[in-house]
Protein backbone atom coordinates (compact mmCIF):
# COMPACT_ATOMS: atom_id res chain seq x y z
CA UNK A 1 0.00 0.00 0.00
CA UNK A 2 1.25 3.50 -0.65
CA UNK A 3 2.38 6.20 1.79
CA UNK A 4 -0.33 8.45 0.50
CA UNK A 5 -3.47 5.24 1.09
CA UNK A 6 -1.50 4.57 4.21
CA UNK A 7 -2.14 8.10 5.89
CA UNK A 8 -5.61 8.12 4.30
CA UNK A 9 -6.47 5.32 5.92
CA UNK A 10 -5.30 6.42 9.17
CA UNK A 11 -7.05 9.89 8.64
CA UNK A 12 -9.93 7.97 7.69
CA UNK A 13 -9.74 5.75 11.04
CA UNK A 14 -9.22 9.12 13.33
CA UNK A 15 -12.30 10.69 11.95
CA UNK A 16 -14.33 7.43 12.58
CA UNK A 17 -13.01 7.58 16.17
CA UNK A 18 -13.83 11.16 16.69
CA UNK A 19 -17.30 10.39 15.41
CA UNK A 20 -17.70 7.78 17.97
CA UNK A 21 -16.49 10.04 21.38
CA UNK A 22 -18.63 13.00 19.64
CA UNK A 23 -21.40 10.30 19.70
CA UNK A 24 -21.01 9.34 23.40
CA UNK A 25 -20.46 12.68 24.95
CA UNK A 26 -24.07 14.23 22.92
CA UNK A 27 -25.58 10.95 24.26
CA UNK A 28 -24.08 11.85 27.96
CA UNK A 29 -25.56 15.36 27.27
CA UNK A 30 -28.91 13.90 26.61
CA UNK A 31 -28.61 11.22 29.37
CA UNK A 32 -28.08 14.18 31.60
CA UNK A 33 -30.81 16.63 30.71
CA UNK A 34 -33.02 13.24 30.45
CA UNK A 35 -31.79 12.54 34.24
CA UNK A 36 -32.83 15.96 35.25
CA UNK A 37 -36.20 16.48 33.72
CA UNK A 38 -37.02 13.12 35.52
CA UNK A 39 -35.95 13.44 38.87
CA UNK A 40 -33.72 10.03 38.29
CA UNK A 41 -30.96 10.39 40.37
CA UNK A 42 -29.42 6.67 39.10
CA UNK A 43 -29.45 8.09 36.25
CA UNK A 44 -27.66 10.86 36.89
CA UNK A 45 -24.90 9.31 39.14
CA UNK A 46 -24.27 6.49 35.45
CA UNK A 47 -22.70 9.09 33.93
CA UNK A 48 -19.25 9.62 35.66
CA UNK A 49 -18.77 6.07 34.09
CA UNK A 50 -19.30 6.74 31.01
CA UNK A 51 -17.12 9.80 31.20
CA UNK A 52 -14.33 7.62 32.23
CA UNK A 53 -15.09 5.77 28.49
CA UNK A 54 -14.39 9.50 26.98
CA UNK A 55 -11.51 10.28 28.81
CA UNK A 56 -10.06 7.10 27.03
CA UNK A 57 -11.67 8.22 23.92
CA UNK A 58 -9.48 11.32 24.39
CA UNK A 59 -6.34 9.34 24.95
CA UNK A 60 -6.65 7.47 22.46
CA UNK A 61 -7.36 9.78 19.54
CA UNK A 62 -4.34 11.77 20.75
CA UNK A 63 -2.65 8.71 20.38
CA UNK A 64 -3.55 8.13 16.67
CA UNK A 65 -2.59 11.57 16.50
CA UNK A 66 1.15 11.06 17.57
CA UNK A 67 1.41 8.45 15.42
CA UNK A 68 0.46 9.95 12.69
CA UNK A 69 2.58 13.45 13.38
CA UNK A 70 5.83 11.17 13.82
CA UNK A 71 5.45 8.50 11.36
CA UNK A 72 4.07 10.24 8.52
CA UNK A 73 5.13 13.95 9.47
CA UNK A 74 1.40 15.84 7.50
CA UNK A 75 1.51 18.95 5.74
CA UNK A 76 -0.52 21.56 4.46
CA UNK A 77 -4.69 19.76 4.65
CA UNK A 78 -3.66 16.35 6.58
CA UNK A 79 -1.60 18.33 8.88
CA UNK A 80 -4.22 20.77 9.66
CA UNK A 81 -6.84 18.27 10.07
CA UNK A 82 -4.28 15.82 12.56
CA UNK A 83 -3.71 19.46 14.33
CA UNK A 84 -7.34 19.81 14.11
CA UNK A 85 -8.44 16.85 15.99
CA UNK A 86 -5.95 17.28 18.45
CA UNK A 87 -6.87 20.20 19.56
CA UNK A 88 -10.84 19.39 19.30
CA UNK A 89 -10.84 16.63 21.40
CA UNK A 90 -10.22 18.51 24.54
CA UNK A 91 -13.51 19.99 23.58
CA UNK A 92 -15.12 17.08 23.23
CA UNK A 93 -13.71 15.59 26.20
CA UNK A 94 -15.45 18.40 27.84
CA UNK A 95 -18.85 17.80 26.90
CA UNK A 96 -18.52 14.33 28.77
CA UNK A 97 -16.91 16.44 31.78
CA UNK A 98 -19.67 18.75 31.80
CA UNK A 99 -22.37 16.06 30.96
CA UNK A 100 -20.97 13.78 33.98
CA UNK A 101 -20.88 16.84 36.19
CA UNK A 102 -24.88 17.68 35.32
CA UNK A 103 -25.29 14.07 36.31
CA UNK A 104 -23.63 14.71 39.37
CA UNK A 105 -25.69 17.64 40.28
CA UNK A 106 -29.38 15.52 39.23
CA UNK A 107 -27.69 13.02 41.63
CA UNK A 108 -26.84 15.39 45.00
CA UNK A 109 -30.07 17.60 43.85
CA UNK A 110 -31.64 18.90 46.80
CA UNK A 111 -35.40 18.44 47.48
CA UNK A 112 -37.63 16.01 45.86
CA UNK A 113 -39.32 18.12 43.38
CA UNK A 114 -38.28 21.23 41.35
CA UNK A 115 -39.23 24.61 42.77
CA UNK A 116 -39.33 26.01 38.89
CA UNK A 117 -40.29 24.96 35.62
CA UNK A 118 -37.93 23.61 33.24
CA UNK A 119 -38.46 24.24 30.02
CA UNK A 120 -35.80 26.69 29.51
CA UNK A 121 -33.18 24.56 31.10
CA UNK A 122 -34.66 21.69 28.95
CA UNK A 123 -34.30 23.93 25.58
CA UNK A 124 -30.97 25.01 26.55
CA UNK A 125 -30.11 20.53 26.81
CA UNK A 126 -31.51 19.97 23.77
CA UNK A 127 -29.78 22.85 22.52
CA UNK A 128 -26.37 21.79 23.87
CA UNK A 129 -26.75 18.08 22.11
CA UNK A 130 -27.38 19.57 18.70
CA UNK A 131 -24.45 21.97 19.04
CA UNK A 132 -21.87 19.07 20.19
CA UNK A 133 -23.43 16.84 17.16
CA UNK A 134 -23.20 19.69 14.72
CA UNK A 135 -19.86 21.03 15.54
CA UNK A 136 -18.15 17.34 15.17
CA UNK A 137 -20.14 16.67 12.16
CA UNK A 138 -18.86 19.97 10.53
CA UNK A 139 -15.59 18.69 10.87
CA UNK A 140 -16.00 15.71 9.80
CA UNK A 141 -17.99 16.40 6.76
CA UNK A 142 -15.75 19.55 6.13
CA UNK A 143 -18.05 22.19 6.01
CA UNK A 144 -17.69 25.47 7.17
CA UNK A 145 -21.41 26.61 6.56
CA UNK A 146 -22.27 24.16 9.65
CA UNK A 147 -19.86 25.60 11.57
CA UNK A 148 -20.65 29.29 11.07
CA UNK A 149 -24.78 27.85 12.24
CA UNK A 150 -22.76 26.30 15.07
CA UNK A 151 -21.28 29.44 16.09
CA UNK A 152 -24.23 31.71 15.25
CA UNK A 153 -26.57 29.04 17.68
CA UNK A 154 -24.48 29.82 20.74
CA UNK A 155 -26.19 33.11 20.93
CA UNK A 156 -29.19 31.45 21.51
CA UNK A 157 -27.81 29.75 24.16
CA UNK A 158 -26.53 32.55 26.09
CA UNK A 159 -30.20 34.14 25.55
CA UNK A 160 -31.28 31.05 27.18
CA UNK A 161 -28.59 30.94 29.47
CA UNK A 162 -29.68 34.59 30.90
CA UNK A 163 -33.32 34.02 31.53
CA UNK A 164 -33.11 30.81 33.05
CA UNK A 165 -30.54 33.22 35.44
CA UNK A 166 -33.53 35.72 36.00
CA UNK A 167 -35.94 32.89 36.40
CA UNK A 168 -33.77 31.22 39.23
CA UNK A 169 -32.75 34.94 40.86
CA UNK A 170 -36.33 35.97 40.63
CA UNK A 171 -37.13 32.59 42.59
CA UNK A 172 -34.41 33.05 45.24
CA UNK A 173 -35.71 36.58 45.43
CA UNK A 174 -39.27 35.63 46.50
CA UNK A 175 -38.19 32.78 49.15
CA UNK A 176 -34.92 31.85 49.16
CA UNK A 177 -34.99 29.81 52.42
CA UNK A 178 -37.22 27.85 50.41
CA UNK A 179 -36.12 28.02 47.36
CA UNK A 180 -32.08 28.75 47.66
CA UNK A 181 -30.45 25.95 47.45
CA UNK A 182 -32.12 24.19 44.72
CA UNK A 183 -32.16 27.06 42.32
CA UNK A 184 -28.31 27.26 42.82
CA UNK A 185 -28.01 23.57 41.60
CA UNK A 186 -30.54 24.34 39.05
CA UNK A 187 -27.87 27.58 38.07
CA UNK A 188 -25.05 25.65 37.60
CA UNK A 189 -26.79 22.77 35.77
CA UNK A 190 -27.55 26.28 33.21
CA UNK A 191 -23.95 27.16 33.59
CA UNK A 192 -22.67 23.92 32.63
CA UNK A 193 -24.67 23.68 29.41
CA UNK A 194 -23.99 27.54 28.57
CA UNK A 195 -19.76 26.16 28.81
CA UNK A 196 -20.80 22.99 26.40
CA UNK A 197 -22.15 25.82 24.04
CA UNK A 198 -18.73 27.20 24.37
CA UNK A 199 -16.52 24.47 23.79
CA UNK A 200 -19.12 23.57 20.31
CA UNK A 201 -18.00 27.25 19.59
CA UNK A 202 -14.24 26.23 19.84
CA UNK A 203 -14.88 22.83 17.73
CA UNK A 204 -16.51 24.71 14.96
CA UNK A 205 -13.50 27.31 14.95
CA UNK A 206 -11.06 24.50 14.81
CA UNK A 207 -13.10 23.28 11.66
CA UNK A 208 -13.18 26.39 9.98
CA UNK A 209 -9.41 26.23 10.22
CA UNK A 210 -9.24 22.78 9.05
CA UNK A 211 -10.67 24.66 6.17
CA UNK A 212 -9.19 28.08 5.58
CA UNK A 213 -5.98 27.41 7.18
CA UNK A 214 -6.47 30.53 9.88
CA UNK A 215 -7.63 29.93 12.92
CA UNK A 216 -10.17 32.90 14.38
CA UNK A 217 -12.37 33.32 17.62
CA UNK A 218 -15.73 33.80 17.53
CA UNK B 1 48.95 41.21 -6.59
CA UNK B 2 47.07 44.92 -6.22
CA UNK B 3 44.83 44.51 -9.02
CA UNK B 4 43.48 40.78 -8.05
CA UNK B 5 43.25 42.00 -4.92
CA UNK B 6 40.58 44.74 -5.94
CA UNK B 7 38.55 41.52 -7.11
CA UNK B 8 38.46 40.04 -4.26
CA UNK B 9 36.57 43.12 -3.16
CA UNK B 10 34.20 42.72 -0.05
CA UNK B 11 30.50 40.53 -0.94
CA UNK B 12 28.63 43.99 -0.11
CA UNK B 13 29.89 44.83 -4.01
CA UNK B 14 27.15 42.37 -5.09
CA UNK B 15 25.15 42.38 -1.81
CA UNK B 16 22.80 39.62 -0.43
CA UNK B 17 19.17 39.48 -1.53
CA UNK B 18 18.23 38.18 -5.00
CA UNK B 19 15.45 39.55 -7.27
CA UNK B 20 14.43 37.96 -10.70
CA UNK B 21 12.11 39.33 -12.44
CA UNK B 22 10.46 37.29 -15.75
CA UNK B 23 13.17 34.85 -16.53
CA UNK B 24 12.52 32.50 -18.93
CA UNK B 25 15.61 29.62 -20.08
CA UNK B 26 15.70 27.46 -22.88
CA UNK B 27 18.07 24.39 -23.70
CA UNK B 28 18.15 24.52 -27.26
CA UNK B 29 14.28 24.20 -28.03
CA UNK B 30 13.39 22.73 -24.66
CA UNK B 31 12.39 25.85 -22.44
CA UNK B 32 13.06 24.97 -18.79
CA UNK B 33 11.92 27.84 -17.30
CA UNK B 34 8.73 29.96 -17.74
CA UNK B 35 7.90 34.14 -16.58
CA UNK B 36 10.27 33.13 -13.38
CA UNK B 37 9.68 36.31 -10.84
CA UNK B 38 10.81 36.12 -7.12
CA UNK B 39 12.66 38.19 -3.89
CA UNK B 40 14.72 36.38 -2.31
CA UNK B 41 15.37 37.79 1.11
CA UNK B 42 18.81 38.52 2.40
CA UNK B 43 20.25 36.48 4.99
CA UNK B 44 17.99 33.66 5.08
CA UNK B 45 17.57 30.31 3.84
CA UNK B 46 15.12 30.23 1.12
CA UNK B 47 14.27 26.34 -0.25
CA UNK B 48 13.83 24.76 -3.20
CA UNK B 49 11.27 22.52 -4.00
CA UNK B 50 9.73 20.42 -6.59
CA UNK B 51 9.26 17.13 -8.83
CA UNK B 52 12.74 15.98 -10.89
CA UNK B 53 12.49 17.98 -14.05
CA UNK B 54 11.04 20.70 -12.40
CA UNK B 55 13.86 23.60 -13.42
CA UNK B 56 14.37 24.37 -9.16
CA UNK B 57 18.31 23.83 -10.17
CA UNK B 58 18.31 25.34 -13.54
CA UNK B 59 17.04 28.03 -12.05
CA UNK B 60 19.28 27.97 -8.81
CA UNK B 61 22.66 27.74 -11.27
CA UNK B 62 21.27 31.01 -12.91
CA UNK B 63 22.60 32.86 -9.87
CA UNK B 64 26.21 32.26 -10.44
CA UNK B 65 25.71 31.60 -14.16
CA UNK B 66 26.50 28.04 -14.05
CA UNK B 67 24.33 27.62 -16.67
CA UNK B 68 26.29 30.01 -19.70
CA UNK B 69 28.79 26.31 -19.41
CA UNK B 70 25.66 24.32 -20.94
CA UNK B 71 25.92 24.31 -24.56
CA UNK B 72 22.74 25.57 -26.54
CA UNK B 73 21.67 27.40 -23.34
CA UNK B 74 20.11 30.90 -23.51
CA UNK B 75 18.24 32.71 -21.09
CA UNK B 76 16.15 35.92 -20.83
CA UNK B 77 15.24 37.94 -17.66
CA UNK B 78 16.52 40.40 -15.03
CA UNK B 79 18.41 38.56 -12.51
CA UNK B 80 19.60 40.91 -9.74
CA UNK B 81 22.01 39.90 -6.38
CA UNK B 82 21.94 43.06 -4.52
CA UNK B 83 21.83 46.11 -7.07
CA UNK B 84 23.65 44.21 -9.78
CA UNK B 85 22.67 42.94 -12.49
CA UNK B 86 24.47 39.51 -13.07
CA UNK B 87 23.80 38.81 -16.58
CA UNK B 88 24.46 42.77 -17.67
CA UNK B 89 28.35 42.35 -18.35
CA UNK B 90 29.17 41.55 -15.26
CA UNK B 91 32.73 39.11 -14.41
CA UNK B 92 31.65 36.38 -14.28
CA UNK B 93 34.44 34.99 -12.46
CA UNK B 94 33.66 38.05 -9.98
CA UNK B 95 30.28 36.97 -9.67
CA UNK B 96 31.38 32.99 -8.65
CA UNK B 97 33.21 34.21 -5.81
CA UNK B 98 30.31 35.79 -4.11
CA UNK B 99 28.37 33.12 -5.44
CA UNK B 100 29.45 30.12 -4.07
CA UNK B 101 27.91 26.62 -4.43
CA UNK B 102 27.90 23.34 -2.64
CA UNK B 103 26.44 19.96 -5.12
CA UNK B 104 24.76 17.02 -4.10
CA UNK B 105 28.00 15.16 -4.43
CA UNK B 106 30.83 16.55 -2.15
CA UNK B 107 33.65 17.70 -4.70
CA UNK B 108 37.02 18.15 -2.49
CA UNK B 109 39.98 18.82 -4.82
CA UNK B 110 42.59 15.75 -4.46
CA UNK B 111 44.82 17.47 -2.36
CA UNK B 112 44.94 18.88 1.18
CA UNK B 113 42.18 19.66 3.71
CA UNK B 114 44.31 23.16 3.70
CA UNK B 115 45.11 23.46 0.25
CA UNK B 116 41.37 22.79 -0.53
CA UNK B 117 39.96 25.73 1.38
CA UNK B 118 43.43 28.40 0.39
CA UNK B 119 42.83 27.39 -3.19
CA UNK B 120 40.10 30.07 -3.68
CA UNK B 121 41.75 32.46 -2.01
CA UNK B 122 44.66 32.02 -3.48
CA UNK B 123 43.42 32.18 -6.96
CA UNK B 124 42.01 35.54 -5.91
CA UNK B 125 45.59 36.86 -4.78
CA UNK B 126 45.82 35.62 -1.26
CA UNK B 127 49.81 34.73 -1.31
CA UNK B 128 50.79 35.23 2.33
CA UNK B 129 50.79 32.58 5.08
CA UNK B 130 49.47 33.82 7.97
CA UNK B 131 46.37 35.01 5.53
CA UNK B 132 45.85 31.89 4.34
CA UNK B 133 46.01 30.61 7.91
CA UNK B 134 43.60 32.73 9.40
CA UNK B 135 41.30 32.14 6.41
CA UNK B 136 41.40 28.25 6.47
CA UNK B 137 40.89 28.59 10.10
CA UNK B 138 38.18 31.08 10.25
CA UNK B 139 36.56 28.98 7.32
CA UNK B 140 37.05 25.84 9.15
CA UNK B 141 35.56 27.15 12.27
CA UNK B 142 32.30 28.90 10.25
CA UNK B 143 32.23 25.13 9.47
CA UNK B 144 32.31 23.63 12.79
CA UNK B 145 35.12 21.49 11.33
CA UNK B 146 38.09 22.98 13.17
CA UNK B 147 38.36 20.96 15.94
CA UNK B 148 37.80 17.95 14.41
CA UNK B 149 40.48 18.66 11.40
CA UNK B 150 43.20 21.24 12.88
CA UNK B 151 45.64 18.32 13.88
CA UNK B 152 44.98 17.16 9.74
CA UNK B 153 45.07 20.30 7.55
CA UNK B 154 47.76 18.15 5.57
CA UNK B 155 46.53 15.24 5.53
CA UNK B 156 44.33 14.89 1.85
CA UNK B 157 40.72 15.67 1.73
CA UNK B 158 39.23 12.52 0.10
CA UNK B 159 40.36 10.80 3.11
CA UNK B 160 37.63 12.29 5.00
CA UNK B 161 34.06 10.58 5.57
CA UNK B 162 31.08 11.76 3.00
CA UNK B 163 29.74 14.24 5.64
CA UNK B 164 33.25 16.12 6.70
CA UNK B 165 33.67 16.24 2.99
CA UNK B 166 30.82 17.71 2.19
CA UNK B 167 30.71 20.27 5.09
CA UNK B 168 34.66 20.97 3.58
CA UNK B 169 33.20 22.19 0.46
CA UNK B 170 30.87 24.15 2.28
CA UNK B 171 34.21 25.59 4.42
CA UNK B 172 35.72 26.29 1.07
CA UNK B 173 33.02 27.74 -0.59
CA UNK B 174 33.02 30.36 2.90
CA UNK B 175 37.27 30.79 1.99
CA UNK B 176 36.06 33.54 -0.09
CA UNK B 177 33.67 35.11 1.72
CA UNK B 178 30.79 34.82 -0.68
CA UNK B 179 27.21 37.15 0.02
CA UNK B 180 25.37 33.78 -1.32
CA UNK B 181 26.05 30.39 -0.73
CA UNK B 182 23.90 27.78 -3.20
CA UNK B 183 23.55 24.21 -2.61
CA UNK B 184 21.69 22.20 -4.59
CA UNK B 185 20.38 18.75 -2.95
CA UNK B 186 24.18 19.13 -0.52
CA UNK B 187 22.86 16.00 1.96
CA UNK B 188 20.96 13.59 -0.15
CA UNK B 189 23.99 11.21 -0.12
CA UNK B 190 24.98 11.96 3.23
CA UNK B 191 23.36 9.50 6.44
CA UNK B 192 21.16 11.71 9.04
CA UNK B 193 23.83 12.58 11.68
CA UNK B 194 25.92 14.25 8.61
CA UNK B 195 22.50 15.76 7.58
CA UNK B 196 22.13 17.32 10.94
CA UNK B 197 25.82 18.87 11.01
CA UNK B 198 24.62 20.45 7.47
CA UNK B 199 21.18 21.76 8.52
CA UNK B 200 22.82 23.29 11.74
CA UNK B 201 25.74 24.91 9.64
CA UNK B 202 22.81 26.33 6.90
CA UNK B 203 21.26 27.57 10.04
CA UNK B 204 24.61 29.15 11.36
CA UNK B 205 25.48 30.23 8.20
CA UNK B 206 22.47 32.52 7.33
CA UNK B 207 23.06 34.91 10.28
CA UNK B 208 25.33 36.23 7.69
CA UNK B 209 24.75 34.27 3.91
CA UNK B 210 22.00 34.26 1.84
CA UNK B 211 21.60 30.74 1.30
CA UNK B 212 19.37 28.78 -1.11
CA UNK B 213 19.25 25.40 -1.36
CA UNK B 214 17.46 22.98 -3.79
CA UNK B 215 16.18 19.98 -1.32
CA UNK B 216 13.70 16.93 -2.69
CA UNK B 217 13.24 16.43 1.14
CA UNK B 218 10.70 18.35 2.24
CA UNK B 219 11.05 17.61 5.76
CA UNK B 220 14.11 19.55 5.55
CA UNK B 221 12.74 22.43 4.06
CA UNK B 222 10.58 23.00 7.09
CA UNK B 223 13.29 22.55 9.27
CA UNK B 224 15.63 24.86 8.09
CA UNK B 225 13.92 27.36 5.53
CA UNK B 226 12.36 30.13 5.83
CA UNK B 227 10.99 30.92 2.37
CA UNK B 228 10.10 28.11 0.64
CA UNK B 229 9.45 28.08 -3.67
CA UNK B 230 7.07 25.15 -4.98
CA UNK B 231 8.34 24.28 -8.93
CA UNK B 232 6.38 22.77 -11.37
CA UNK B 233 7.07 22.66 -14.88
CA UNK B 234 9.55 25.05 -15.59
CA UNK B 235 7.01 27.35 -13.22
CA UNK B 236 7.39 29.02 -10.03
CA UNK B 237 4.14 28.05 -8.60
CA UNK B 238 4.43 29.26 -5.19
CA UNK B 239 6.79 31.07 -3.17
CA UNK B 240 5.99 32.18 0.42
CA UNK B 241 7.14 31.48 4.48
CA UNK B 242 7.96 28.22 4.87
CA UNK B 243 5.07 27.85 7.54
CA UNK B 244 2.40 28.73 5.17
CA UNK B 245 3.34 26.87 2.59
CA UNK B 246 3.69 23.97 4.43
CA UNK B 247 0.63 24.35 6.60
CA UNK B 248 -1.78 26.45 4.25
CA UNK B 249 -0.34 26.45 0.51
CA UNK B 250 -2.53 28.68 -1.67
CA UNK B 251 -2.06 26.75 -4.59
CA UNK B 252 -3.58 23.65 -5.14
CA UNK B 253 -0.73 21.60 -7.12
CA UNK B 254 1.35 22.63 -4.56
CA UNK B 255 -0.62 21.20 -1.91
CA UNK B 256 -1.14 18.12 -3.87
CA UNK B 257 3.11 17.73 -4.42
CA UNK B 258 3.60 18.16 -1.02
CA UNK B 259 0.77 15.72 0.49
CA UNK B 260 2.09 13.23 -1.72
CA UNK B 261 -0.85 12.97 -3.71
CA UNK B 262 0.93 14.28 -7.18
CA UNK B 263 0.48 12.46 -10.27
Amino acid sequence: MSARKQLEEELEDLKTELVEMCRLTADMIASAIDALVRFDRGLGHSLAETDRRVDEYEMDIEKRCMRILIRRQPVAKDFREVSTALKMITDIERFGDQASDIGDLVYTMPGDRYVKNLSHITAMGELAVRMARESVNSFIRNDERLADEVISLDDEMDGLFLTVQDELIELIRRDGKANGEQAIALMMVAKYLERIGDHAVNVAEWTKYNETGVHQKF
Amino acid sequence: MRKKDKSAAPAQEFGQSISVSCANLWYGELQALREVSIEIPARQVTAFIGPSGCGKSTFLKCFNRMNDLVPGCRVEGSFRIGQTDIYGGTDVNALRRHVGMVFQKPNPFPMSVYDNIAYGPRTFGVRRRTELDEIVETSLRQAAMWEELKDRLGRSALGLSGGQQQRLCIARALAVRPGVILMDEPTSALDPISTGKIEELCEALSESTTIVIVTHNMQQATRISHKTGFFLLGELVEFGDTDDVFANPKDSRTERYITGRFG
